[in-house]
């Protein structure tokens, strides 16, 4: 994102963006709480609200029992009686329990009680691979959720974004699925303006310009992607790289416009392929968009097994790679 | 020979009620009863597709409704509970508005019968999905607590079947942790759709638990408005004066189908039914402000006719409201308009 010169900024990593982001909401708005397991006297286990209960007090960041469903629940109850809760799953992979806070109560709160009463409610949770996480604690979860009209999910990938939609999910008023990827939190650094700002949720970002292929991604791939992007255009080739950040709702007009551009679709993601975000979004290309296409979509993604296993080979088997990246986005410039 | 009207009052624990009160919790009672009928009686003439009523639980929920403070509490109910609805405030319209599925219903005819919706009257949105009110009832209680509102209460309710669930002990559990201002009233109907309670649990006493979690617990006979209202009220008193959160559990029994779509006959026996109806709590309590003389037989007369009345002026009105228009599915999903990203 564009930065004006005039405008301070200073450099972060994603760990840092989350941060600052949460401190700010904690101290300008005292309807807010932060909850979770261990988000008090440990600070998070990736140390994100280190020191946060010293300032704003165990009312405020509160270290729950282990019991996810009732974490959601909990801060759904508290939404809808005028605090604004900032809920914290630990891994991805302990959202499962929560599942009907999410889906059944959440996502419908609005929606059931005919605008009566609202849920915004933030959910973060840092989720995906390449650290050997193991079966448990590197999955990617989003495409469960993507389904359900009335979530939100965002999975920004930079830390300017990262401040930028986690400031627009904790002002929105409805509840928000905000994904981090785990492998980006101290590996990506970047400039984070000071102050305030938030990034629309919904909106893609073009991370990089090219006009022989669309790659679509999100997370760490968006990672990745730039830099398979970086090394075929040294051999020649321009391929250009959104970053969704929004996965619901998608940003639809930039897909299409950069599809109609490009005339060529890659969609790259860490999640499973089958029923995946990449599923949507070329069945949404083939629908609006097919004569304008002149090679088949292709999406890269992860095997149809659960998750990648901890012993190395089984992880970097199930991950992709910048490689591997550059390989496809190869075949299909030359197609 | 008939006891003199001091007499008997001062053979009355009232437990403070007044003759007003008491009045008004029997009317509830008659209320909660015509209202359940009307509901069977329009399924059954085919201009409803379903209907649940809560025969058994009169005098349970009209007399935990008086501990109810109007414009304070709030109350997390399930689909169980016409008579805390209407004992909190909400009207006959209302409750057949939700019967009707009419636009102007609190869920714009979205949900079940049943799920009522007040913000203004203090009831939480809930869904059909069992014991997932519970942890909402424990954030609200929280907010409550946070911003240091004492004199302020949650009344949470559920059924006995509701307290096998997971959210049921992790609520129960965080409640007692933060001492929130919440009672939890189990309405153990002894049966959950088709279960028993000897299926559902190993321990028939669910008031025990509350050792288990740290709270005060208390057993109550659920056929007794009078008792219900002393117990509700102590634990409301004791939440709203930050004494903690409690698990109070009545004892009443389930007297219809779950629905109009089930058939008890599959699994019990009218005879265990037709014991349990020599309790009827409504005839009973009726029995006890006659022999006590808060009212005369003239009076119920008079009470029954009005409820007909509220029901039958409730049902023409609410019948002749519009359903909502088919554009009304695209509303309030998200704050402003629907905009579709497919």
């Amino acid at each position: 994102m564009a930065v004006a010169e005039t405008q301070k900024s200073q450099v972060l990593n994603n760990v840092e963006a989350v941060r600052e982001t949460l401190y700010e909401a904690m101290k300008t708005d005292e309807r807010t709480v932060i909850l979770g397991e261990d988000v008090g006297n440990r600070g998070n286990v990736f140390l994100i609200t280190k020191d946060f209960v010293k300032e704003f007090g165990p009312q405020r960041v509160i270290d729950t029992p282990i019991a996810e469903a009732s974490i959601i629940g909990i801060a759904v109850g508290m939404a809808m009686e005028g605090l604004r809760p900032i809920a914290e799953i630990q891994f991805a992979d302990f959202i499962y329990p929560a599942f009907n806070q999410i889906v059944g109560e959440a996502a419908k709160t609005r929606y059931r009680s005919n605008g009566e009463y609202t849920c915004p409610l933030v959910i973060r949770t840092p989720y995906g691979g390449g650290v050997r996480g193991a079966l448990s604690h590197s999955v990617s979860i989003e495409a469960l959720f993507y389904h359900v009209p009335g979530l939100k999910i965002v999975a920004p990938a930079f830390p300017a974004d990262v401040k930028g939609l986690l400031n627009a999910a904790i002002d929105d008023p409805d509840p928000v699925l905000f994904l981090e990827h785990k492998k980006t939190y101290r590996l990506i650094k970047g400039e984070v303006p000071d102050g305030h700002y938030t990034i629309p949720i919904g909106k893609a970002d073009v991370k990089k310009a090219g006009n022989q292929l669309t790659v679509v991604s999100y997370g760490l791939y968006v990672h990745w992607a730039l830099e398979a992007a970086n090394a075929l255009e040294a051999e020649g080739m321009s391929v250009e790289v959104i970053d969704l950040r929004s996965i619901r709702p998608m940003d639809k007009q930039a897909i299409l416009e950069s599809v109609r551009k490009t005339r060529k679709l890659l969609i790259i993601h860490e999640d499973n392929k089958f029923g995946g975000i990449g599923a949507e979004i070329s069945a949404m290309v083939a629908e609006e968009a097919l004569f304008d296409l002149d090679a088949p979509i292709r999406r890269h993604a992860a095997p149809d097994v659960p998750a990648m296993g901890y012993a190395l080979p089984l992880e970097e088997e199930y991950m992709s790679s910048p490689n591997e990246m550059a390989e496809v986005m190869r075949e299909m410039v030359k197609f | 020979m008939p006891k003199s009207d001091t007499q008997t009052r001062r053979g009355l624990e009232r437990h403070g009620l007044t003759d007003d009160q008491l009045k008004a919790i029997f009317r509830n009672m008659l209320l909660q009863r015509q209202l359940d009928n009307r509901g069977f009686q329009l399924n059954r003439q085919g201009k409803v597709p379903f209907a649940l009523g809560s025969e058994g639980h009169e005098a349970l929920q009209a007399g935990a409704a008086m501990a109810f403070e109007r414009g304070k509490d709030i109350l997390a109910p399930y689909y169980r509970d016409l008579g805390l609805a209407i004992g909190i405030g909400l009207s006959a319209y209302e409750i057949m508005l939700s019967i009707f599925a009419r636009a102007d219903d609190h869920n714009g005819g979205r949900q079940f019968p049943n799920h009522y919706s007040s913000k203004k009257a203090g009831l939480m949105s809930f869904s059909s999905i069992l014991a997932a009110h519970i942890p909402h009832a424990v954030g609200a209680a929280y907010a409550m607590k946070l911003r240091n509102e004492r004199g302020r209460a949650v009344l949470v309710t559920c059924g006995d079947g509701t307290t096998s669930e997971g959210e049921w002990h992790e609520s129960m559990n965080f409640a007692a942790i933060h001492k929130l201002p919440i009672v939890m009233l189990v309405e153990n109907n002894q049966w959950a759709i088709s279960t028993p309670l000897d299926q559902q649990m190993g321990q028939p006493n669910i008031y025990k638990r509350a050792e288990g979690y740290g709270m005060p617990g208390e057993q109550f006979d659920g056929f007794d408005p009078i008792a219900t209202y002393e117990v509700v009220k102590r634990a409301m008193d004791r939440a709203r004066t930050g004494g903690g959160p409690s698990l109070i559990e009545g004892v009443c029994y389930r007297f219809l189908a779950h629905s109009t779509d089930d058939n008890d006959m599959t699994y019990r026996t009218k005879d265990e039914v037709s014991e349990h109806r020599k309790m009827d709590p409504v005839p009973k309590f009726e029995r006890v402000l006659l022999d006590a003389g808060v009212v005369t037989a003239e009076d119920i007369e008079a009470m029954r006719k009005d409820v007909l009345r509220e029901t039958n002026e409730a049902t023409d009105k609410a019948e002749s409201m519009p359903y909502p228009e088919a554009s009304d599915l695209y509303k309030h999903l998200y704050e402003g308009a629907w905009q579709p990203w497919l």
